[in-house]
């Protein structure tokens, strides 16, 4: 049960706020990228406080074990080139950061305004045996939509990334050399 | 201030956020983790609101939502940081100022 807003839940969302915007202000990609798992972990640990164990357990396994480490071998691929040292954001950061925190403000002030009374109910609990036969009977074609979708990207990943042989490399080459 | 208002007003932190790194940073790899950190707020919202709703119970509509979710933002990540990586080998370069070109 949720009865109030708890010390972990305030814990958990300053940690996940914390690590977000660590994540935006430093200069070190690699820092950026530990920061934003730092936040994802917390985002996880909100999951688990709402009762979502799945869920929480998937964004681990998702976002920590895979997303993070692909955006760090991506950083670490193409390290030193183009990064100007001197000035890590752009020429329009004000204006963004104006957006931003319009943007903010405008869904803070919804939030606020709405929802006066509500508590959540008796703890759902949703197991994972309840899921996956969720998963094969009512959402199956969202399923095997999500796992061609899957598929299709990763393939298309590892072509977009491969590097091009024959004429078509030769003449990029060329281009490069002139 | 209610446990769903928290949720959803460190859901709204989180993509605040995530829309000012994808806006205001210049490389773009950090481009790629603030559109993830949007879809991760987003994924948190929804989650929240099936929390709070009557039929959490016997509804997983909310939780099967952000799972998907989950799985989409993954193909994402990864078609985007292929498109980066490619782009770098032509141009040696992630930076978006000076990525004018698309043309190989």
């Amino acid at each position: 049960m949720i009865h109030g807003i708890g010390i972990v839940f305030l814990i958990t969302s300053a940690i996940t706020v914390a690590g977000a915007l660590a994540a935006a202000l430093l200069k070190n990609l690699i820092h950026c990228v530990l920061c934003l798992s730092i936040t994802l972990a917390g985002l996880a640990l909100l999951y688990l406080q709402l009762d979502a164990q799945f869920a929480g357990f998937a964004q681990i396994l998702v976002y920590i074990g895979a997303v993070a480490i692909l955006v760090v071998f991506a950083i670490l691929l193409t390290r030193g080139a183009g990064i100007a040292e001197y000035r890590n954001v752009s020429s329009s950061w004000l204006v963004s950061l104006v957006i931003a925190a319009a943007i903010f403000a405008l869904l803070a002030w919804a939030v606020i305004k709405s929802f006066p009374t509500t508590v959540a109910g008796a703890s759902p609990g949703t197991t994972v045996q309840s899921i996956g036969s969720a998963l094969m009977s009512t959402y199956v074609l969202p399923l095997e939509i999500v796992a061609v979708l899957l598929t299709v990207a990763l393939i298309g990943a590892v072509i977009v990334a491969m590097p091009e042989s024959g004429a078509a490399g030769k003449s990029i080459e060329k281009g490069g050399a002139q | 201030m209610t446990p769903l208002a928290g949720f959803l007003i460190v859901a709204a932190l989180v993509f605040a956020i995530g829309l000012a790194i994808a806006l205001t940073r210049r490389n773009a790899i950090l481009v790629l983790v603030g559109i993830e950190l949007m879809l991760n707020a987003a994924n948190l919202n929804l989650i929240a609101f099936w929390r709070f709703s009557l039929h959490a119970a016997n509804s997983l509509t909310g939780m099967m939502f952000a799972i998907f979710s989950i799985a989409v933002a993954a193909a994402e990540a990864a078609v985007g940081l292929g498109l980066v990586i490619a782009y770098h080998r032509h141009t040696k370069t992630t930076d978006l100022d000076a990525m004018t070109r698309m043309k190989g």
